[in-house]
């Protein structure tokens, strides 16, 4: 099993996601995919990319790639400051780096307490999102990091 | 991570039986040159019964009795009863192939079986019964020129003078000098006598020192390590010294002991260092000092691939977080000659030394891939009744390890190649009033920062006429084109060049030069040939020492920095705008030398935005693919050269259009190696430009 969030597991078991802000919302990743969190800087742009690929950065000697949330997302998005946030992600064997803007919070939660993703017909909800979290009147969505890569069949020959 | 242990051992022991094998074949080798080196015998026989070993552990029984028959063989040859001559090296040579077979089919896991090797182990009982009649009829005759000194049944006597000189520790940790005598003279005769001149007055004596020494004369059958072995558990706590007495009557040369060094070299200068015999003027070669010897010199320890990386990989970074240090002091407007920039500097020297030491790790000898070489030379000479004569040199020349799992293919070819073609059979040599034996010499050597190989044969070298025809009859060149006899020789790297004509047994198998050109182009290496026509032919392959880095060509279009491949890159240019002509609306191609190249903007074809920049104020770089194909890659211009240290994207992404890898650049951003090949092949669906290929720029 990979690293990245398994929230199928029915167990209560005790989660620590650390919660990060995109625009005006909020999501959230399990701790334990979380490598670390730097902050933004200029990267070199990879030819034909989808849009959410911002580029790639020199991660202490390794190429790691970013990733928009806010485009892969389909969410409105400006160009990124040095205020911008990167958090690099294990998915897999892979390292990724998640442009957001700001980290927010870290989560301890037990795992009743997610609530279901409402049945809407959005494909970047379903493809990400998990479940939604309530935690002090604000609405934190549960994110899985699978899909946010895009898939190795995609690339051009 | 499960792993068989018993598996790792496995894979240990026939890992460590490549190594014997190479060592035997090389050992061979050196004995078939003539070499009468007790040590390489030495070597030879024990790379032999080190294999015999391990296959006993693992129980591969006929591997085992081959290894013995083998042992046996080479054992009469050490012990001086079997002359090494070329019928018997020849065999030993067979066997050796032999033996590497049955290894080999072992690590596969088939079944191996003495039906393989049994001719062999006939030839084998047919030596030494022969060699027994042969021994017998000497004896018969006494009369014959004086024998060499009869064998003696084991190994002879020889006398060796030790001095012992315990230190207080020794008594200390209780041991006791008499049982270490003892146990002297278990291995063999023993003279014993006490050195106490150094016994001071009784007043003056101080119960824990020690003033004692002895010197022991031991006649034995043993070796040095024998002896070596009583004083195993003492000798950080004494002065040993240990050299062996000469046997006048054994080494006629009568020269004087070599003084061995002992292996707990006095640190602190004690008195027993004065008593020694004198530095030896001409020192006896014993068998026994020169294995003492070897143990020392291949100190080695096996590391796993992975480690070294991870450092190659540390090191790396630690280089561009220096860059980047640098830069920044740079930016901070400190002076050059301040403190904190000097210190920088420093810093860098040392980091460059770190790096080259790092990767100095993975450097190897290419002598891995030259051992395979004679036989395969062997195989061919039989195969084509031709007599081909290996030498090599340079196997030294140490290159980074996945240069070296590289370049055996295509160096097998190339050697295929020469004797094959480049050697003529044995008739029409003697017709030409050469050697009847053709010689293939394998060279390799350090020159500028690159590995040279060379593969040079004697033969009849290139038949330009044929080639030529060849190259018209394919519609690879012109019929009326003006070559060079350079230009003609290199014809045979172009693809297609290889015809069904050439195919034979051995350097056909569908594989052409062209094949052996595009797998040195794609580790950045290069290969022509020269040829002098009856005198020989030599191919020349250039390679860099490593494949982690890479020569590349800094350029800018659209803002972005690019990596392009030095290799790659044939010539860089100024367009003119009227040589340049529009194809259809999205290709052009340039007017070059009488040919047409079609024309790429780099910009354009990965996508960077729009690029406004005219073709003419644009630097064009004449680029060849792996393929052999060229074109024209426009960029807005040169930044220069330089070695950069190649980056995997796929590792945390996935493969990307046009570009190969990535690196880092001293700012600490990444830059992308271009793919030359993906952008050239993108030209080549619109244009029939093998026409314009213009042959006199292939290379």
């Amino acid at each position: 099993m990979g690293p990245a969030m398994d929230l199928d597991k029915t167990d209560a078991k005790i989660h620590e996601l650390i919660a990060f802000r995109v625009g005006k919302q909020e999501f959230s990743i399990n701790v334990t995919s979380v490598r670390e969190i730097r902050g933004w800087t200029s990267a070199t742009i990879l030819p034909k990319a989808p849009r959410y690929i911002r580029g790639v950065i020199n991660l202490r000697g390794a190429v790691l790639p970013i990733v928009d949330f806010a485009v892969r997302l389909g969410l409105p998005t400006a160009e990124p400051t040095a205020r911008n946030v990167i958090i690099v992600v294990q998915i897999e064997q892979k390292q990724i780096g998640l442009l957001v803007d700001a980290v927010s919070d870290i989560i301890t939660l037990n795992h009743n307490s997610i609530q279901p993703t409402p049945d809407v017909s959005s494909d970047a909800v379903s493809t990400f999102l998990r479940g939604l979290l309530p935690v002090d009147g604000r609405m934190i969505s549960l994110v899985s990091l699978d899909n946010v890569l895009p898939p190795e069949s995609a690339v051009a020959a | 991570m499960a792993a068989d242990p018993m598996a790792e051992i496995r894979e240990v022991f026939f890992q460590e039986c490549e190594e014997q094998l190479g060592e035997l074949e090389s050992g061979l080798l050196q004995m078939e040159n003539g070499s009468k080196d007790a040590e390489t015998v030495n070597a030879v026989f024990r790379a032999v019964h080190s294999i015999k070993g391990g296959a006993g552990i693992f129980a591969l029984d006929a591997l085992v009795r081959f290894a013995h028959v083998f042992e046996t063989t080479l054992d009469a040859i050490r012990g001086g009863r079997l002359a090494a001559d070329p019928p018997i090296m020849a065999l030993l040579l067979r066997a050796a192939d032999a033996l590497m077979d049955l290894v080999r089919a072992a690590r596969q896991g088939e079944p191996i079986s003495d039906t393989q090797t049994q001719d062999l182990v006939a030839e084998f009982n047919a030596l030494a019964a022969g060699k027994a009649a042969a021994h017998a009829k000497a004896e018969a005759k006494p009369a014959a020129p004086p024998p060499p000194p009869p064998a003696p049944s084991g190994p002879p006597k020889r006398s060796w003078v030790i001095r012992l000189t315990p230190k207080p520790p020794l008594y200390a940790k209780a041991n006791e000098t008499a049982l270490l005598l003892r146990e002297l003279s278990l291995l063999g005769e023993i003279e014993v006598e006490v050195d106490a001149s150094g016994l001071p007055d009784l007043a003056d004596i101080d119960p824990e020192a020690t003033y004692l020494s002895w010197n022991i004369v031991l006649s034995t059958d043993k070796d040095s390590a024998a002896i070596r072995g009583v004083f195993d558990f003492v000798e950080d706590d004494c002065d040993i010294e240990m050299f062996e007495q000469p046997d006048f009557s054994f080494f006629d040369g009568g020269s004087e002991p070599e003084a061995e060094a002992a292996p707990a070299a006095p640190a602190g200068g004690t008195e027993s260092n004065a008593p020694a015999p004198p530095a030896a003027p001409n020192p006896v070669e014993t068998m026994a000092a020169q294995a003492e010897n070897a143990s020392s010199v291949s100190q080695t320890i096996r590391v796993d691939l992975d480690r070294v990386d991870r450092m190659i990989d540390l090191v790396g970074e630690l280089v561009i977080t220096e860059a980047m240090l640098s830069q920044r002091v740079l930016e901070a407007g400190l002076a050059r000659t301040s403190a904190v920039a000097m210190a920088l500097e420093e810093l860098e020297a040392l980091t460059r030394e770190i790096q080259d030491s790092v990767m100095a790790i993975r450097a190897q000898p290419v002598r891995a891939v030259f051992q395979r070489m004679p036989r395969l030379v062997r195989e061919l000479a039989a195969h084509t009744g031709k007599q081909v004569r290996l030498v090599t040199e340079g196997e030294s020349t140490e290159v980074d390890k996945t240069v070296i799992e590289r370049i055996a293919d295509p160096l097998t070819h190339m050697i295929r190649n020469a004797i094959d073609h480049g050697l003529e059979s044995t008739e029409k040599r003697l017709a030409a009033g050469k050697s009847p034996e053709g010689q293939v010499r394998l060279t390799a050597l350090h020159r500028s920062g690159r590995i040279v190989i060379e593969v040079a044969d004697d033969g009849a070298g290139i038949n330009r006429a044929r080639v030529k025809q060849k190259a018209i009859e394919n519609g690879l060149i012109n019929p009326d084109a003006q070559l060079t006899d350079d230009e003609t020789d290199n014809l045979i790297f172009l693809p297609g060049f290889s015809t069904a004509s050439e195919i034979s047994d051995i350097s056909g198998r569908g594989v052409g030069m062209d094949v052996v050109r595009r797998s040195v182009q794609a580790m950045g290496g290069r290969i022509s040939i020269t040829s002098r026509p009856g005198l020989g032919s030599t191919f020349t392959l250039s390679l860099p020492l490593t494949l982690a880095v890479l020569d590349g060509m800094v350029v800018k279009t659209s803002d972005q920095t690019l990596i392009v491949p030095l290799a790659a890159v044939l010539e860089t240019l100024r367009p003119n705008m009227s040589d340049i002509h529009p194809l259809d609306n999205r290709t052009s191609v340039l007017a070059l030398r009488g040919g047409y190249v079609p024309m790429v903007d780099v910009a354009e074809a990965l996508e960077f935005g729009n690029h406004t920049t005219p073709p003419d104020q644009c630097v064009a770089l004449l680029v060849e693919s792996e393929g052999g194909n060229r074109a024209i890659l426009l960029v807005d211009e040169i930044q220069g050269q330089r070695q950069v240290v190649i980056k995997s994207i796929e590792a945390n992404y996935r493969a990307v259009y046009g570009i190969a890898a990535a690196t880092v650049m001293g700012d600490g951003h990444v830059a992308l190696i271009l793919d030359v090949d993906t952008i050239v092949s993108a030209t080549r669906d619109s244009g029939r430009t093998d026409f314009n290929r213009s042959i006199s720029q292939v290379f």
